[in-house]
């Protein structure tokens, strides 16, 4: 019988990926993201699991990548600047149609940047992040009951499409605590016939691989990938829909961003103002087709971000540039507040003052 | 009566190797090793980015192609998942001893129970000839086209110098394949590093000292003759740590 | 009903730690709750603070910029925080250290010479548990009951013995006018 009980949101994803049945992690030390990575080193020893600190976050996602292509499910972690360092990884991992999970408790960037939260990683997570064509499963969670709930997923996503997903949370994230439900122990059984386990003599063997010297050979896996892509752009995109019945302007915002965002769309509600908000909770794929509904009635749209607008391209694009797209915006580890972005929802043509 | 045949841990395809090159006769000690210890069915490869990168067709084990120079890393995933498993990397010197310097010392210093295989011809071959961090100075390159200038490019790493001065590997030898005396003391010498991963006793690497005919410029004979006479001055054939055989004396 | 507070002093004056405790306190009463420390450098040594909410709906931003309820344990937190406290808010302050009264008159403040009283209970460092007892009398957001309860989910086990002075120093702050 489970209860809630009060969890950091670093450690509700270490936990959430135990239960998911992970029993491999391999990471280097970052803030904000620290506690996940000493959960892991508690806890992994004393249920047979690996804790494994590596000696760069380019050795920690490879030693994922080693995991992965034994069939395991693998996680590690991370905050943007060691996440820059995993993308050669990531698109080993991705090209070689591996499942595992990456987690990026963002900070402030370029750069060294800083070590407050911060939303900037965006385009990296959701447009690729390292060289070659391919997609990571994006979630991005807003409460510490995300954290658990969304990693869980985000392992059976993984198999189920054999490709790396990513949580994309940030330093406010990872550090708060809220009463979380711990998800119960995965079930999960994908069959994983390609996995490199030794033929036992019984089979022909196995290769994990992403080199493909014929372009011929190269372009079908390309092609056969993002058929694969395509499917889950149909089926696996996740927002919240808030307050959008009768909306006039639309908010969209995720992650912590969201949290600030629906005080103020609370706020501007109580002055009148038909505001409503859709929180993207799958990055990549991203919600188009509710933004595409919702551009037939707004007036206009709303980007709440804590960068400097990148998600506010992927509203444009989804709603053919229709209506208005406005940024309301802090960046390098500032936090957007309630009232700025009421102001910004104001400023839309929503002040009756 | 068969008087040659192939190892049974070698596929049948093609090697896509130069002429007088000696990864064929490496990728044979290796299969040679895996047969003579009866585990190719649980042995997972791990190839590497450099002219072996097609390794994963020509052994007929699992077979894994890593990122350049993380082949250790990721044979520690590997062998962390499946501890039972016998995991080998087989790593070139542009690989090993230059961007993945980081994965091999750290991997050797946490003693991973892994087998690394690592050909130093002093030459990356499959980008077409240039400086590699064990190019001997003096030597041409596309990329030393002067001669390897120390003043510029630094010096040649020595691995199994370095490495045994950890604590953490088993196990730590430079063989050579330039003629059969070498030979069959390499095999030995590999065998050993599998047989020592079988035992559970760590890491073990074996490099072996090789040449490249193309990109040096040479004859395959004047190749082999290269390494005698250059190559095995610089970096000398040996066993540079055993620490079982240490213990038991 | 929501309260939101915010706790700010000194690093090492426990106001991680006594947020925790307003946080689990919430959470036992069937509330909803937030708690979000500042992190980083300045939590060796520096300054530090901590936004609880506590609420009866589900819970918005976890930031809290504006508290109905503001516990300062030092000077500079008073300073910084003191004109973001809501109009007919509270405001703590431990008076052994800090001299100066609230400024303002739209707010209620209570002085508690929480460090003095620590010390004189023998329990130098629990400043902070007694500030927590005048919350419990004066802002009544949570209850006076299952202290226990509430402190065995925020004192590690191995610190089990610390309970029961933990639970006088929570006493001492709630009974002091």
């Amino acid at each position: 019988m489970s209860e809630k009980v009060l969890m950091k949101g670093n450690e509700a994803i270490a936990e959430s990926a135990i239960r998911a049945g992970c029993l491999h992690y391999f990471g280097y030390p970052i803030t904000p993201q620290t506690e996940l990575a000493a959960y892991m080193a508690k806890r992994m020893p004393k249920i047979g699991g690996v804790f494994l600190q590596a000696e760069s976050e380019i050795a920690a996602i490879n030693m994922v990548y080693g995991v992965a292509a034994t069939g395991k499910r693998v996680m590690t972690s991370s905050s943007s600047p060691g996440v820059s360092l995993k993308q050669e990884g990531i698109s080993y991992i991705a090209g070689s149609d591996l499942p595992a999970l990456i987690i990026n408790v963002q900070r402030g960037g370029p750069g060294l940047g800083g070590i407050q939260p911060s939303q900037s990683d965006y385009f990296q997570a959701t447009k690729g992040g390292g060289h070659g064509d391919y997609h990571l499963i994006v979630l991005a969670p807003d409460s510490v009951q995300e954290m658990a709930d969304l990693t869980a997923l985000c392992f059976d996503l993984a198999d189920q499409y054999r490709m790396p997903a990513m949580l994309l949370a940030d330093g406010t994230l990872g550090q708060m605590m809220e009463p979380v439900l711990l998800p119960e122990p995965s079930t999960s059984t994908v069959e994983k016939p390609w996995a490199v386990t030794g033929t036992q003599c019984k089979r022909p063997h196995n290769i994990v691989n992403s080199l493909y010297l014929k372009p011929e050979v190269l372009e079908k896996t390309n092609f056969d990938r993002f058929a694969r892509y395509k499917q889950i752009e149909e089926n696996e995109v996740k927002y919240e829909s808030f307050m959008m019945e009768d909306a006039e302007y639309c908010v969209v915002a995720f992650g912590i961003a969201a949290r600030v965002s629906k005080n103020a769309v609370i706020a501007a509600r109580k002055e009148g103002i038909k505001v409503g908000m859709i929180r993207p909770i799958t990055l990549w794929p991203f919600p188009k087709k509710p933004l595409r509904e919702a551009a037939e009635r707004v007036k206009g749209f709303l980007s709440v971000e804590l960068s400097m607008g990148q998600m506010i391209e992927d509203v444009r694009l989804a709603t053919d540039c229709r209506r208005p797209v406005k940024l309301c915006n802090r960046a390098g580890g500032m936090i957007v507040s309630p009232e700025e972005v009421l102001a910004s929802i104001k400023s839309l043509g929503g002040d009756k003052s | 009566m068969i008087v040659f045949e192939k190892p049974k841990s070698l596929t049948d395809a093609e090697f896509h190797y130069c002429p007088g090159c000696t990864h064929g006769i490496i990728h044979r000690l290796v299969a040679q090793a895996i047969d003579a210890l009866g585990i190719e069915g649980k042995t997972i490869g791990v190839a590497p980015v450099g002219c072996a990168v097609m390794a994963y067709d020509y052994f007929a084990c699992d077979m894994v192609e890593a990122a350049h120079g993380r082949a250790p890393a990721m044979a520690t995933g590997i062998k962390r998942s499946l501890p039972d498993n016998i995991v080998f990397t087989y790593q070139g010197d542009g690989d090993l001893a230059s961007i993945g310097m980081a994965e091999t010392v750290h991997s050797a210093a946490r003693g991973e129970n892994i087998t690394v295989i690592f050909v130093n011809n002093a030459i990356y071959g499959m980008t077409g000839g240039q400086m590699a961090p064990t190019s001997l100075p003096g030597q041409v390159t596309q990329t030393s086209p002067y001669g390897r200038d120390v003043k510029v490019a630094g010096y040649p790493v020595r691995i199994c110098e370095m490495l045994s001065t950890l604590d953490g590997p088993e196990f730590i030898a430079r063989v050579a394949v330039n003629n059969v005396k070498n030979v069959k003391n390499a095999q030995k010498v590999i065998e050993k590093a599998f047989r020592n991963q079988v035992e559970g006793k760590g890491f073990s690497l074996v490099e072996v000292v090789s040449s490249c005919p193309t990109n040096w410029g040479m004859t395959p004979e004047n190749a082999l003759k290269w390494v005698e006479e250059k190559m095995i001055p610089y970096y000398p054939l040996g066993v540079y740590k055993d620490r079982s055989a240490k213990e038991e004396n | 009903m929501t309260t939101q507070v915010l706790l700010a002093g000194f690093g090492g004056q426990g106001v991680l730690f006594a947020g925790k405790f307003l946080a689990y306190k919430g959470l036992f009463e069937g509330k909803q709750v937030s708690w979000l420390p500042s992190y980083g450098p300045e939590m060796r040594g520096g300054t530090a603070n901590c936004s609880v909410i506590l609420s009866d709906e589900p819970i918005g931003s976890p930031i809290v910029s504006n508290p109905d309820v503001l516990i300062a344990m030092n000077l500079p937190s008073l300073d910084k925080y003191e004109s973001a406290v809501v109009p007919g808010g509270v405001i703590l302050a431990d008076s052994t250290l800090i001299e100066r009264k609230v400024t303002r008159d739209d707010v209620t403040a209570f002085y508690v010479p929480a460090t003095k009283m620590a010390k004189d209970i023998d329990a130098p460092t629990l400043a902070n548990m007694i500030l927590i007892g005048k919350f419990l009398r004066e802002v009544g957001a949570v209850g006076y009951d299952n202290l226990e309860e509430t402190l065995k989910k925020v004192i590690s086990a191995r610190h089990r013995d610390l309970l029961a002075i933990n639970r006088g120093a929570i006493d001492a702050g709630y009974n002091f006018v």
